[in-house]
């Protein structure tokens, strides 16, 4: 018989749902059987901890005393550079911003040790942050220029807003060229030495709501260590690629952009990353509740591993060339078993997004739904799905004539 | 005086092919046993030795070596792992030369064995959170 979310909620309130995290639904369904198992479960927590490059945050600082119009002008937290093209008081920052004085790869590989993403993280930790700006000055904004410390409890508002997380399956990254490279999938040792790959496999929220059939927009989720929502699909969302029997995509398929209150949120969660020849960024917890409404959507929720493939990708060229070619395709269970056998040859493999984090944070999430603390949302809208005919387009350059 | 120490040496794809191992050997008269040997992702040669002999012929060798443009670390450098900052990402495992990172197949946990590291440097840079930190 099927739920509803209201129902489910109902349970929340008095402690009486059921509740797994997407590991430990694979046990149940196959002690218990899916039939029973989607009668008895009222929600599967998923989880993911990895590096998201599109991720930031908004700010509104209050307006200083004379005041100042940032908009138009410039701004630097911790000398890192914020966008201004917003209003007076209000403050954009990309994870991946740098200071302009970083040696970016002046000397590869650079380290990139400070960018957005670690002020964001600074900021989340309760440390004043310094702001220096500076605008043109207007009639009503007379102020030219600004400097002074932050702190999050200070501002008005401090929104995390990731533009695309949670990617539904993601390259595999080798390099077959003969010198090693730095990439954003880590460091890649020449011939194949290495195999990298960056997702948290069957614990990964979208891996286990293949279809988008209760994760929309408005879907209540743990974001950083606090709540947040999905605001919207993710930019280069990609609902149409190939799918095993199962539905489970075979390459990089849906996104998620997501929005939370950066006041809620802790810096276990969301920690500045420092990748090496690449840039900065920052490492986001996400954890997604799928409540059980009939047996189909549990059926999903118990994906395993072995069940999910990935395509192997030379990151020496095919990817930076942009072609299509694929040197393999690989399972989760055999990439996390530490070595993969490709073209004959054993290779060592290594993660980029943190399985234990995303176990913690579906147990996490787990914890608080059973203890009433987190109620499950009806998605307003639902997201782009397989039969959408949405697609994510490369750039067809088109040269302009001086 | 007698003495025995463990060294690391680096040196630059030009001096991969040269014998100053031999070098060190006949001229200093040092003995040495090699406890790693490999060629780094930067294509540097990294060796790892135990050097015995005299104090004196010691200090005049390690001199040559670096005259030879070889970098020496002792491996008295202790890199150590900041716990609270370790997100268990595994970006390390791969990058270390000798192993010192391992996955536990089950939990997907990286157990670092500050035993194997020889102190390197590799996984410095390479850590996202920074997690993983140089003592002198
Ligand atoms: S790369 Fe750093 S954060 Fe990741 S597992 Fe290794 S030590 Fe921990
Ligand atoms: S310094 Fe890091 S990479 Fe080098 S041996 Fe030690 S643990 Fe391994």
């Amino acid at each position: 018989m099927a739920k509803t979310i209201a129902e489910i909620n109902e349970k929340i309130k008095t402690g009486k749902a059921v509740v797994f995290t997407a590991e430990e639904i694979i046990r149940v369904a196959q002690e218990k059987g899916v039939k029973q198992a989607a009668r008895e479960v009222d929600v599967v927590t998923t989880g993911t901890f990895g590096i998201m490059c599109s991720s930031g945050a908004y700010f509104n600082i209050g307006h200083a005393s004379p005041r100042i119009k940032l908009g138009g002008g410039r701004a630097y937290l911790n000398d890192v550079p914020a966008y201004t093209g917003l209003a007076a008081a209000d403050l954009f920052l990309g994870a991946n911003a740098l200071p302009d004085d970083d040696p970016r790869n002046r000397f590869h590989p650079g380290e990139f040790n400070y960018g957005g993403g670690h002020v964001i993280e600074e900021l989340v930790a309760g440390k004043d942050v310094r702001l220096v700006a500076t605008a043109y000055g207007t009639d009503c904004y007379p102020r030219k220029r600004l400097e002074t410390w932050l702190n999050i409890k200070d501002l008005n508002e401090a929104v995390l807003f990731n533009i695309r997380n949670a990617y539904q399956n993601y390259n595999v990254a080798v390099n077959l060229s003969d010198k090693t490279i730095y990439t954003y999938m880590g460091m890649l040792k020449p011939k194949m030495g290495n195999v990298n790959y960056s997702s948290a496999g069957q614990l990964s929220p979208l891996f286990n709501d293949p279809f988008y059939q209760t994760i929309g927009i408005g879907t209540r989720i743990f974001l950083g260590g606090g709540t947040g929502f999905v605001a919207w699909q993710g930019t280069q969302h990609n609902p149409t690629v190939p799918r095993t029997e199962k539905g489970i995509p075979k390459g990089g398929a849906g996104t998620l952009a997501v929005i939370g209150d950066l006041k809620q949120m802790s810096p276990k969660w969301l920690v500045g990353a420092s990748v090496q020849g690449y840039g900065c960024s920052l490492t986001v917890g996400i954890g997604v509740p799928i409540p059980i409404l009939n047996e189909e959507i549990l059926q999903y929720t118990t994906v395993t591993d072995a069940d999910i493939y990935a395509q192997v990708i030379d990151y020496s060229d095919a990817y930076p060339q942009r072609r299509p070619d694929t040197v393999a395709e690989v399972t989760y269970a055999e990439l996390k078993s530490g070595k993969v056998k490709i073209k004959g040859k054993d290779v060592p493999t290594a993660a980029r997004s943190s399985y234990p984090r995303a176990v913690e944070i579906a147990a996490t999430l787990k914890d608080w739904i059973q203890t009433g603390k987190f109620f499950l949302t009806e998605p307003v809208e639902k997201l782009p799905g397989a039969e959408s005919g949405v697609t994510v387009k490369p750039l067809r350059e088109r040269p302009i004539e001086g | 005086m007698a003495v025995s120490k463990k060294v690391v040496l680096r040196f630059p794809r030009r001096m991969v092919e040269r014998p100053i191992i031999y070098r060190l050997a006949k001229d200093y008269d040092l003995e040495f046993n090699i406890l790693k040997a490999s060629i780094t992702p930067e294509q540097e040669g990294l060796l790892v030795l135990e050097l015995k002999g005299n104090q004196a012929e010691y200090d005049r060798g390690i001199e040559f070596l670096l005259k030879a443009g070889v970098q020496i670390q002792s491996l008295s450098q202790d890199i150590t792992r900041n716990e609270e900052r370790c997100t268990q990402c595994g970006a390390c495992v791969t990058v270390c030369p000798t192993g010192a990172f391992k996955l536990d197949p089950k939990t997907q946990l990286v157990i670092f064995n500050n035993e194997k590291c020889i102190g390197c440097g590799l996984c410095i840079p390479a850590c996202p959170p920074h997690a993983m930190e140089v003592h002198f």
